[in-house]
């Protein structure tokens, strides 16, 4: 088992509706999945399963051969390995943009005040936000909330991220900023898992593509194949729709 | 025409009365706040086995007269063996009725934390215990600052029915003086006006508590 995520025949129903039908996909270190397809598919249930945020009804996940799902693990510290990025930020919003990215670090790691103060310094500035330490949630941006959430994931030095949807909640002159932090992680070899409707980071950035329609994976591979070959007439069709809709380059 | 009768030196022991209603609204409030947390936590987070019996302690306190809890507590506990002083059953009558009031205003502030707060400290790895008290009490805090400060000036006032079980405090000191000289006009008026002082006191202290702990985007709108 040498792929950093496994996730193996997943399956989540809420109450009749089997929302997960057995979904199975690997990560390997440093590499960008990039999940698309329709709404309410399931994409971010699965993310979701991946960290037990939702617990998944069965199927199961390893994250750097550790089981995620067994239920001897720890599932504290996994997520603590684990970052993860909401559609709609949730950023603590009693913290300043400081306290919300050292929290982490301070409380599940036991960091020191000073040096988890230096860190999330240096996270802040990473996603260019180093002079708004000071500022709480609501006198920031959308824009700059989600560069802040990332930060605050990027403080816990991950192995993997998880974003569901980031820039969905976003107005669209403020997509590019945060798009622009995950392709310069993507660069540095961060591994990540991104839930997005942006065709053009997808195609950019992605080593490979997943579409999942109506809870299962209905076909996956790189994106020059997925976009200009697809196998599936189903995925045809998704980004035949999904360019209509946001434009060719997202 | 009536006669009025005051001397200096009833106020001398107004004022000791009033010493003992700052105690006993003090040591009922506080007593009341951490009962108070643990009954919302219990019925917010608790399983069916904490949670009822929460909310069975809350619906008996605020669904009965706090004069007719005091006297179980004074009065009736004897009954049982459970001898307890009128000061200390003053404070704890009251204590345990402020705290299912409490209770409920923390429960509501507790729910009006948006539910993705819990999600992203979990997701930071935090145990369930960690996020309420990292992320989601100090925003419930924030946010019930007003409805517990109502609560606080009602038990100001509230707790002036200790002095029906002989206590002497504000109100039972102003009656004792009253009923020697005959002067309840004069002397409740000076009581109210005490009374007026304390809530006065009171009030401003909460509204600098709130200006102090004050994050944008929190609290109760038209607040800010």
């Amino acid at each position: 088992m040498n792929a950093l995520l496994v996730v193996e025949d997943v399956h989540k129903r809420y109450g009749k509706e089997e929302v997960l039908k057995g979904v199975s996909f690997q990560v390997e270190k440093g590499e960008t999945k990039v999940i698309i397809g329709p709404s309410g598919t399931g994409k971010s249930t699965l993310l979701r399963c991946i960290n037990r945020l939702t617990e998944p009804d069965r199927g199961r996940v390893w994250l750097d051969g550790v089981e995620v799902t067994s239920p001897k693990t720890n599932i504290n510290r996994i997520r603590a390995q684990i970052g993860f990025v909401f559609q709609d930020f949730n950023l603590f919003t009693h913290l300043t943009a400081l306290d919300n990215v050292r929290l982490g670090p301070m409380r599940v790691k036991g960091m020191k005040k000073d040096e988890a103060t230096r860190l999330a310094q240096e996270e802040l500035a990473r996603v260019g936000l180093a002079d708004k330490a000071d500022a709480y949630p609501a006198e920031l941006s959308g824009g700059q909330q989600q560069r802040v959430s990332i930060a605050r994931a990027l403080a816990m030095n991950p192995k993997l991220i998880l974003f569901d949807e980031p820039t969905s909640a976003l107005d669209p002159e403020l997509i590019g900023e945060v798009l622009q932090v995950m392709i310069k992680l993507a660069q540095e070899g961060m591994t990540m898992v991104v839930v997005t409707h942006e065709m053009g980071f997808a195609r950019s950035v992605a080593d490979e593509i997943i579409f999942m329609e109506k809870g299962v994976i209905v076909e996956q591979g790189p994106p020059a194949q997925l976009f200009s070959s697809p196998k599936h007439p189903r995925t045809a069709e998704f980004l035949r729709k999904i360019t209509e809709l946001y434009g060719g380059e997202g | 025409m009536t006669t009025f009768y005051f001397e200096w030196w009833f106020l001398p022991k107004l004022a000791q009365g009033l010493v003992l209603t700052v105690e006993i609204t003090a040591a009922c409030i506080a007593f009341g706040f951490v009962l108070g947390v643990l009954l919302a936590l219990g019925r917010v987070y608790g399983p069916k086995l904490i949670s009822i019996p929460c909310s069975i302690y809350i619906h008996f306190f605020r669904g009965t007269p706090l004069l007719t809890q005091l006297f179980i507590v004074y009065f009736g506990l004897p009954n049982w063996g459970i001898h307890l002083s009128a000061f200390t059953s003053g404070i704890l009558a009251l204590g345990l009725n402020t705290a299912a009031y409490q209770a409920e205003y923390f429960r509501g502030a507790i729910q009006a934390v948006k539910g993705g707060q819990m999600l992203a400290a979990r997701s930071l790895g935090m145990s369930r215990i960690q996020a309420i008290r990292y992320v989601i009490l100090p925003q419930a805090f924030r946010i019930v600052i007003p409805s517990w400060s109502n609560e606080l000036i009602l038990m100001l006032k509230y707790s002036s029915i200790v002095f029906s079980i002989s206590l002497l405090d504000l109100m039972g000191m102003g009656k004792r003086i009253a009923a020697r000289y005959f002067n309840y006009f004069e002397v409740f008026i000076v009581v109210a006006l005490f009374y007026l002082v304390l809530v006065f006191l009171l009030s401003q202290s909460l509204r600098w508590l709130e200006r102090r702990v004050r994050v944008p985007g929190l609290g109760a709108p038209g607040l800010r």
